[in-house]
């Protein structure tokens, strides 16, 4: 018999937490299909977020460290300046990336940091219970806007990608989606680029993935199309897929 | 080695840090301790170190929590607000048992109060100030000299432990100019070994881990309770203190950093009026110097508890003594400054009119 697909050495045969129907299990095998690909895993550090991919210092097979919400930039700042023979990403949700974290991730973009950005928008608060993200899209219901978000009282959802690539020290960000077969193919590469980037030395690279959450945005456990339509026709519209900055070229 | 420089409180503390390794700095601009990150940036590519002006003390106490995972000797520093504001990463730094190094130039608070040297902070300092149970090791300064000799006890603490160090000074000695005397040879980070627990190139070992969580039932118990097994190491080992004219003293001052230095001018104005003063000055603030306290009881009949804050330090006192003799405060808050005279005329309250304990003699 031939063995035709392998989990990556770089993810650990371990159980992972995630409920059934998030992204984050596809995108963690990702990152590590891309450590592997790379063959990076024995330099890697990678920085868990606080949320749902809070454990992710027990999935990945390199050098981890957990910090405080929001703060993985600085933390992946601090680990890379120190030792600059490593290679360093963060691995963060919208609430932890875009809320909490807003000014870490803005100014490790400033700064063009050598390091790699995941960021897992799935638009809502997984960990605590489905509470509004500031990714919520307007009219969509939250633990913390039973009735919908509304503009008037919540503002209106943040594109990330869309702002960072303003900031002249942010070298590459895409937005992708884990949703479809091709979107997580084109997730791997961009994943693989963001690396790529930071092994040649070119500077602040994020991929912005949307995902889903089933479980917090209550559509059905048992038909997973509920959750992927909502990517489609809920998120897309709101978070257009593409790059939005490749600086790589010519920084180089 | 003996090599004398004239330098600042803060210019020495940094060139301190240096000296014993430190080859990262992250800070951000507050008053006044701006000297310090200032001569960083340009002294730490000198030494093939990295310097990064953060975007706010959060932020730098996070880079500071990443770099301490790698093993490497790093530094933040910032005054009261943005100590603050570090809290949190400090929190963080003990509970992942990391060894950083923070300068704390204390001014005058709550909230922004001012930007002059004060002594408020000594609470949020040796209590932990941020959440959780742990202990922070830190050591106060009360020259020149010492603010850039003390960064190499904490480097050796802090990586002899695993614990987060302190130095705990104001800005008044943050900004006085005096000769430094760095006592200590310098270290060459390379010739340190790499902790069998830092984060980096994990070639031909398994992958590490840094964290603080734990959440299996009773999974923090454990990492607090064999944490608390090294604080008793430090609190047995690392303890100091320096004593003055006590050997025939009827009254010990007890005091602090600078308000230590207040003391002797008092402690020899008192002598002059014949008065049997003597001063104890605590270098480690925790672990703070209990038992030698306890010891001067048996022979010193009461206590004078100096300080430039609504009176911290005198419970750590009041803590160790435990009744044993009297304790009296002699307090300032909001950063303003005490004098020897005042100080001397509070001791011939005490000694000559038999004021009450425990009271601030004002």
């Amino acid at each position: 018999m031939q063995l035709l697909n392998k989990k990556p050495e770089s993810l650990l045969d371990v159980k992972m937490h995630y409920c059934p129907g998030c992204g984050h299990g596809i995108i963690h095998r990702l990152v590590a299909e891309v450590m592997d690909e790379l063959g990076i895993r024995e330099r890697t550090v990678g920085v868990a977020p606080v949320g749902c991919a809070v454990f992710a210092d027990t999935y990945f097979n390199c050098d981890m460290i957990q910090g405080p919400h929001g703060r993985g930039p600085a933390e992946a700042t601090g680990i890379k300046r120190a030792r600059p023979d490593t290679i360093v990403f963060s691995y963060q949700g919208d609430g932890d990336l875009a809320s909490i974290g807003m000014a870490e991730i803005v100014h490790a973009a400033i700064r063009s940091e050598n390091i790699t950005v995941i960021f897992v928008n799935n638009a809502i608060y997984g960990m605590t219970g489905g509470q509004m993200a500031p990714t919520t899209l307007l009219g969509q219901k939250a633990t913390t806007c039973v009735e919908g978000r509304t503009a008037k009282q919540a503002g209106y959802p943040i594109k990330m990608s869309e702002m960072l690539a303003t900031v002249d020290g942010a070298v590459y960000l895409e937005r992708t989606t884990v949703h479809t077969a091709p979107g997580v193919l084109k997730t791997k590469a961009a994943i693989k680029k963001a690396f790529q980037n930071q092994v040649d030395g070119k500077g602040f690279s994020m991929v912005e993935i949307l995902s889903m959450c089933p479980t917090n945005w209550g559509t059905r456990l048992d038909n997973p199309s509920e959750a992927t339509k909502f990517v489609a026709e809920g998120m897309q519209p709101v978070f257009p897929l593409g790059v939005y900055k490749d600086a790589g070229a010519e920084k180089k | 080695m003996a090599e004398k420089k004239l330098m600042k409180g803060n210019e020495a503390l940094a060139e301190g840090a240096i000296r014993a390794g430190c080859r990262f700095f992250a800070g951000y601009p507050i008053t006044p301790q701006n000297e310090i990150p200032e001569y960083m940036s340009w002294r730490m590519p000198q030494v093939g170190g990295a310097f990064v002006q953060a975007e706010s003390e959060v932020s730098a106490i996070n880079m500071i929590y990443g770099a301490g995972a790698t093993g490497v000797r790093c530094m933040t520093s910032s005054s009261s607000p943005g100590i603050s504001l570090k809290q949190e990463g400090i929190s963080y730094c003990a509970g992942a048992d990391l060894p950083v190094f923070i300068g704390n130039v204390m001014r005058g608070g709550p909230g922004l109060g001012n930007i002059a040297g004060a002594q408020g902070d000594y609470w949020q300092a040796t209590r932990g100030g941020g959440h959780g149970d742990y202990r922070t090791f830190v050591m106060a300064p009360n020259c020149v000299t010492e603010l850039g000799n003390f960064p190499h006890k904490c480097f050796e603490v802090s990586f002899k432990y695993r614990i987060p160090s302190m130095v705990l000074t104001d800005g008044l000695l943050g900004q006085m100019m005096e000769p430094v005397d760095f006592k200590h040879p310098e270290i060459d980070p390379k010739s340190l070994p790499e902790p069998d627990w830092a984060l980096g190139v994990a070639r031909g070992r398994g992958k590490r881990i840094v964290k603080s969580y734990d959440l299996k039932e009773g999974g923090v118990e454990i990492m607090v309770n064999e944490r608390v097994k090294r604080y008793q190491r430090i609190e047995a080992s690392e303890v100091m203190y320096e004593e003055k004219m006590l050997e025939d003293a009827e009254v010990a001052l007890v005091a602090y950093g600078i308000s230590a230095r207040v003391s002797v001018a008092a402690m020899k104005m008192a002598r002059e009026k014949g008065l049997k003063v003597g001063l104890f000055r605590p270098i480690t603030l925790w672990p703070f110097p209990k038992a030698r306290l306890v010891e001067l009881s048996a022979r010193i009949k009461s206590f004078v508890v100096v300080e430039m804050s609504l009176g911290q330090m005198v419970e750590d006192v009041l803590l160790s003594l435990n009744g044993r003799a009297p304790v009296h405060l002699y307090a300032k808050p909001g950063a303003s400054l005490i004098t020897a005279e005042e100080v001397c005329a509070a001791l011939e309250k005490i000694m000559k009119k038999g004021a009450k304990e425990y009271a601030a003699v004002k």
